[in-house]
């Protein structure tokens, strides 16, 4: 057997490290530094203080007795002549000191309570879970007295009291985010390996949560060190001969209108520790997100999806800067309805500007379908929302030319474009769930596309939505227009979205994976839907489709996209058998259809897509390439035309193509080897 | 390896007045050494069936047997492993590939043992065992998928249960995986269930095709005859929806009410046939069945066929062709 799967990444300690850096990117911003600095402030005080100067705040003199601040008593003094500064400094130790074990307290518990249902099963569980519901619903200075009462007047009690009242809060966390974590498909791979519920918790869940649990802590503390103050400052705390910064603030209060410096002091010291915790809480958990646990990485596409918003996009020198050929857009069929050249999307990235999309440039024709298929990573989806306008900041589009029936989206007003795409232009998502308001009816958010963008009138705005949707052939449109998404089978949603983008007169549809969340009966009914609307109204439509199959089922022509570029424009009707491109050839070959030979391995494609943020020299294909040569990996091929509309980047083109019995890469693919 | 056989079972979620049945009396053997592709749409029950026969959900009616024996609880891995849809989800991000195969090992082998364990197993998916102290986040989804059936396979199972494994895989990744697969059953001539909603995939691995929809087992047979000359409405339906090279022809003969269908609702399945509201052959299509919408069918027929007209239909699917 052969092993010879290669990484490009060192072996173990990127992920620590990466946690590491990410630790050290919250110091970095100004309110992390501050906090931080602030709290390390605290803490070593916390440590020296008593040291350095007990003796100053417990020497009794009688001499000066509650005197106002002066050169030598900083705030004053007490009631007994001790100098006040140095016992708020001294106070220090015993005041966090006393923060954290409450805390501490707060957090095992809270912790046990909270994964408690994990190991005890359903019944346990749901009784524990009742239990710190209840727990929850006391506010939390209420249960600190009543455990103080139970626990006794002074400092065990104290710490006891807050410690049990903060639990329920941190329970109800641990317990949340456990959940969360136990549902996951790796915590049932490790039960069904057999490992116990004990194990499960300490290996799977804990990781996993530690970090926003850890953040929540240190929030916890700044609340734990308030709420000791008060009851210290209740009389209920600390009791003398010892003294925390309540003790202190009760002190001074007695005084406040003779020497108001001396409550002061004590109250700002409760102050700056309360904030240093808090803010060095909240920056942490700005910093690593809270989400990290759950991984992830570069993905442009999905993070931009979320929201529209306008970016500007400016004309851009792209091709000339990046060496990138000068792509040729294709023949010119009539009017063309949309028109792209060298269009490349930006995002900054840690070492630099990473270009998921480079110099993507092609023409749409009136009624014409046009699919776009490509591995994931290939920029497909981001060509389409930086054509639609919706690629979010810091995503930076740039284009040679941008036209949308004739008008140019790189100039002009905003207003205009809005208005021109809010009409003429249809898009339709993967997921029809998220792209549905799920608390409004369908057929209200159907008729706000017109009243927005045609100003038409609330009651004719819903009957053209009921139109709409019976052109889609929602049946009984009238009713389900009144209905919410969640009333929609998934096929039924997608059918409202393309009713939706019915709603103006639209020139171009574009879809983006629209049948990939659906079944196949489903998948062919939308399918249709979309040629028939095609068939009617003259309407393009840009489909974009990992499916191969489904592409050249739909359209006319194709684009085929690889790292960013088009490699390979070609007429649907040829994509099986006839294309020139090797990476065309070899992802056609990928598709199991039902004619594959069982006895035959499946083709595949060997290695692994470019990773965007390191785009090779040469072709991003050569390296998966069966023909490449060293001219493929020094430079990269111009997407050439043939004359007749046919356009490759490759600088092989066909080579293999001549036998057009074989599909081109299947056999040199398996000569290299299945692995990716 | 052994044979994993359902009898009867029923999974129910909810209570029982407003609940729903996911899984309905399905009888379903996978024979030793074989792989059972099971086929049906996102709702049918597939991968509750799925968990069911792992043990993560609890059956509310009937049994799993392994070689005769119903399925017991024991400590250690289960007899029974799952290789899941999602391979971005399906392994612990902060634990490394090695640490989580070698948890699946069993118990009671010395650590260097394990590791060499650990590192055959990972050869065995195509994998550099160095690589073991990786994490997730630094492969490829088909290289996490390869983990996960390494990890499946260091519980020394005696069936795997493969739900959806590469449906959340590019196409030209996907070859990879399923070709894995294959070789690795035709080697440890392991028995399986194996699940996807992709007919052509199914078609690849497997040796048995059980078509599911709402819930029950609507036809059951060896693959090449299922797809070959499948024998209910539904299987013919999945059949003639696999995207293929040639362009769509659109369905002039299927009857307009039964073409805007939409899929039902688990919740509330139809009584009778359970496909008859989507039928191109039941009473939508032509009213004098209306034996579709009352009686449940039996499956005494080819392939187990649950379909009243099983039989009846035959000459015309074939004409269809």
């Amino acid at each position: 057997m052969t092993t010879s799967t290669t990484f490009d990444a060192p072996a173990v300690a990127p992920r620590r490290s990466a946690a590491r850096a990410r630790w050290l990117a919250v110091l970095r911003t100004p309110v992390g530094a501050g906090a931080g600095l602030l709290l390390a402030l605290v803490l070593v005080l916390a440590l020296v203080a008593p040291l350095l100067w007990s003796g100053q705040a417990d020497r009794i003199d009688t001499s000066a007795v509650l005197q106002g601040a002066s050169a030598e008593h900083w705030v004053g003094t007490d009631a007994l002549g001790r100098d006040v500064f140095a016992r708020v400094l001294v106070a220090t130790r015993l005041s966090i000191g006393l923060a954290l074990a409450a805390t501490s307290i707060a957090v095992v518990l809270g912790l046990l309570l909270g994964c408690a249902p994990l190991l005890l099963g359903r019944r346990g569980g749901r009784l524990v879970t009742a239990g710190v519901n209840i727990a929850v619903a006391f506010p939390g200075l209420l249960l600190a007295l009543f455990f103080a009462v139970v626990f006794g007047v002074g400092m065990t009690g104290a710490v006891l009291a807050i410690g049990f009242a903060g639990a329920p809060a941190f329970a109800r966390l641990s317990q949340t985010l456990a959940a969360g974590i136990a549902e996951r498909d790796f915590v049932a791979a490790a039960r069904i390996a057999g490992v116990g519920r004990f194990r499960v918790l300490l290996r799977h869940v804990l990781p996993n949560i530690g970090e926003p649990l850890v953040v929540n802590a240190t929030i916890g503390a700044g609340g734990a060190l308030l709420a000791f103050a008060g009851l210290s400052f209740l009389g209920l705390g600390v009791q003398a001969p010892s003294y925390d910064w309540g003790r202190l603030l009760q002190d001074g209060l007695s005084g406040i209108y003779i020497h108001p410096v001396a409550a002061l002091a004590p109250g700002v010291a409760i102050v700056v520790a309360g904030l240093a915790f808090n803010l060095f809480g909240e920056a942490v958990a700005k910093g690593i997100g809270l989400t990290t646990a759950l991984g992830g990485g570069f993905a442009p596409g999905r993070a931009s999806r979320r929201e529209a918003t306008r970016r500007d996009a400016r004309r851009g020198a792209a091709t000339e800067d990046q060496g990138l050929p000068v792509t040729d857009p294709g023949p010119e069929p009539g009017r063309p309805v949309l028109e792209v050249q060298d269009l490349s999307v930006t995002f900054p990235g840690a070492h630099g500007p990473v270009r998921p999309v480079r110099g993507v440039s092609f023409r749409i024709g009136r009624g014409e379908a046009v699919g776009v298929v490509g591995e994931s990573g290939s920029g497909k989806s981001l060509t389409a929302l930086a054509i639609a306008r919706l690629v979010e900041q810091p995503g930076e589009v740039t284009a040679g030319r941008l036209h949308f029936q004739g008008a140019d989206l790189l100039t002009g007003p905003d207003r205009a474009h809005r208005r021109l795409l809010g009409t003429s232009f249809a898009m339709v998502f993967q997921d029809p769930m998220t792209s549905f308001n799920p608390t409004r009816r369908i057929g209200r958010q159907l008729a706000e596309v017109a009243q927005e963008h045609q100003g038409m009138s609330r009651g004719a705005a819903l009957a053209r939505a009921v139109d709409r949707l019976r052109s889609v052939r929602v049946p009984a449109a009238e009713r389900r227009a009144h209905q919410y998404p969640h009333e929609f089978s998934g096929g039924m949603r997608q059918r409202a979205m393309i009713g939706m983008g019915l709603m103006g007169e639209p020139s171009l549809i574009v879809a983006d994976e629209p049948t990939t969340a659906l079944d196949v009966t489903v998948q062919r009914q939308v399918l249709d839907l979309l040629a028939a609307v095609r068939a009617e109204d003259d309407v393009a439509l840009l489909l974009i489709s990992h499916d191969v199959a489904v592409v050249g089922q739909v359209c006319e022509r194709v684009l085929v996209m690889y790292a960013g570029r088009v490699v390979e424009d070609l007429p649907a009707d040829q994509l099986r058998t006839g294309a020139r491109h090797p990476y065309t050839r070899a992802l056609v070959a990928a598709v199991p259809d039902m004619d594959v030979d069982l006895d035959q391995p499946l083709p595949v494609i060997p290695g692994r897509p470019v990773d965007p943020a390191h785009q090779p020299p040469g072709c991003a294909y050569a390296p998966r390439c069966p023909l490449a040569s060293a001219r493929c990996t020094d430079e990269d091929p111009a997407l050439d035309d043939d004359g007749a509309g046919w356009r490759v980047a490759c600088w092989h083109a066909g080579e293999v193509a001549a036998d057009r019995d074989v599909p081109g890469a299947a056999p040199v693919a398996l000569a290299l080897g299945e692995r990716a | 390896m052994s044979e994993l056989r359902f009898e009867g079972v029923s999974v129910r979620y909810g209570t029982r007045r407003r609940g729903m049945t996911a899984v309905d009396r399905v009888d379903l053997t996978v024979p030793d050494g074989a792989v059972v592709g099971l086929v049906g749409e996102s709702g049918s029950g597939k991968s509750t069936l799925a968990r069911a026969a792992v043990g993560l959900t609890p059956l509310s009616a009937g049994r799993i047997l392994l070689d005769g024996e119903p399925l017991r609880r024991t400590s250690g891995p289960r007899p029974v492993q799952m290789v899941f849809q999602d391979p971005y989800s399906s392994l612990d991000p902060r634990m490394t590939i090695g640490d989580s195969v070698a948890e699946a090992v069993p118990r009671g082998i010395r650590s260097a043992d394990r590791r060499r364990e650990v590192a055959r197993l990972l050869e065995l998916v195509e994998l550099d065992p160095s690589r073991a102290g990786a994490y997730p986040g630094q492969l490829s989804g088909g290289q996490r998928q390869r983990v996960a059936l390494a990890r499946a396979l260091a519980a020394r199972p005696q069936v795997v249960v493969a739900d959806e494994i590469t449906s959340a895989l590019d196409v030209s990744i996907q070859g990879t995986v399923l070709n894995l697969v294959r070789r690795l059953q035709h080697e440890l001539g392991t028995s399986m269930l194996f699940i996807s909603h992709d007919l052509a995939v199914v078609r690849y691995v497997a040796s048995e095709i059980a078509v599911m929809y709402l819930g029950r087992i609507v036809e059951h047979g060896p693959a090449a005859q299922v797809l070959g000359d499948p024998q209910h409405p539904y299987t013919r339906d999945l059949l003639a929806a696999v995207p293929g090279w040639s362009p769509a022809a659109p369905d002039t003969a299927v009857p307009p009410e039964v073409a805007a269908a939409e899929p039902a609702d688990p919740h509330a399945p139809p009584p009778g046939c359970r496909y008859h509201p989507r039928c191109p052959v039941g009473p939508l299509a032509r009213p004098e069945r209306e034996v579709c919408r009352t009686t449940e069918p039996t499956t005494d027929h080819r392939h187990a066929a649950a379909c009243h007209f099983a039989a009846a239909e035959q000459p015309l699917a074939r004409a269809a062709d």
